[in-house]
């Protein structure tokens, strides 16, 4: 397994299950990458913890960063949530599947 | 419902028009939850213990699903068990992933049955590999198909050749 691809593999819906790193995600999702110090304005928490939050959602693959001069630039993959939601509506569907055979089941006679 | 719970939780609700004795049994009677689940478990839902079986799915059969039963409760019409949602992938070792907890609870209404199930804890999965081993199960499937649908067309070919060389050699006795 690659390196990229083990990243990858980090659990996704974690790095989104809070409240900061959803904003983040929100803010990025606009299209422009933006570097710490704008993802820090309007955010009540220091630029340290912003800085901590871009790790995580970095490990998971959801943002990618490059060098602008002396800033660093954020931007938003959008495979990896994609790749979840698919996850979500594979395993949705198999349920749906079920509960047409339990219905099949109980309503036969 | 906050988007966090969207990325974490599966819902789903469904009408049956049938007694709610019925479709619990449906539920607690592992073999016929097996049944329609989609699994030969090898025994019965108490608490506390494990049924586990082969998935019995098309494409899946090599699955073993283990179900930690933790409550099955006749009163409430409850049943909730711990599992791994489809590990599916042959070769890959899952005892460190966590587990979903998914609970399926009956209420009588008056057309019949209604059934709520709920499965939640997918924020600690790694998705986006579990999202592929699906489609490449699918695609699995679809290769071995075209395999085999391959297999017969040559062989069938192989047959009409090997007539017509019977038919030349018979010529050429004759």
């Amino acid at each position: 397994m690659t390196a990229l691809a083990v990243k990858q593999s980090a659990p996704v819906f974690a790095a989104l299950g809070d409240p900061t790193r959803l904003r983040l995600v929100a803010r990025l999702a606009q299209g422009e990458p933006l570097s710490i110090r704008e993802l820090t304005e309007g955010e009540r928490v220091t630029r340290q913890a912003i800085t901590k939050h871009l790790e995580v959602l970095s490990e998971a693959g959801l943002v990618t960063d490059r060098k602008r001069g002396r800033e660093r630039l954020y931007a938003l993959e959008a495979a990896p949530l994609a790749d979840a939601r698919r996850y979500l509506d594979q395993v949705s569907a198999q349920w749906d599947k079920a509960i047409g055979r339990l219905r099949a089941l109980v309503e036969s006679r | 419902m906050t988007t966090a719970d969207t990325t974490n939780t599966i819902e789903k609700h469904a009408d049956l028009r049938a007694p709610t004795a019925r479709v619990w049994r449906a539920l607690s009677d592992s073999q016929e939850f097996g049944s329609w689940f989609g699994v030969k478990l090898d025994g019965p839902f108490k608490p506390g213990t494990t049924a586990a079986g082969n998935i019995t799915s098309k494409g899946y059969e090599h699955v073993r699903a283990d179900f930690h039963v933790d409550r099955v409760d006749e009163r409430s019409h409850t049943l909730v068990f711990r599992w791994r949602p489809y590990a599916i992938e042959p070769n890959v070792d899952y005892s460190r992933e966590p587990y979903t907890v998914v609970t399926l609870a009956l209420t009588e209404i008056p057309t019949g049955t209604h059934l709520a199930i709920t499965e939640t804890g997918f924020a600690g999965i790694p998705v986006a590999r579990r999202a592929k081993a699906f489609e490449m199960n699918a695609s699995g499937w679809q290769q071995q198909t075209e395999l085999l649908a391959a297999y017969i067309a040559k062989h069938a070919e192989h047959a009409e050749h090997a007539e017509h060389a019977e038919h030349a050699e018979h010529a050429e006795h004759a």
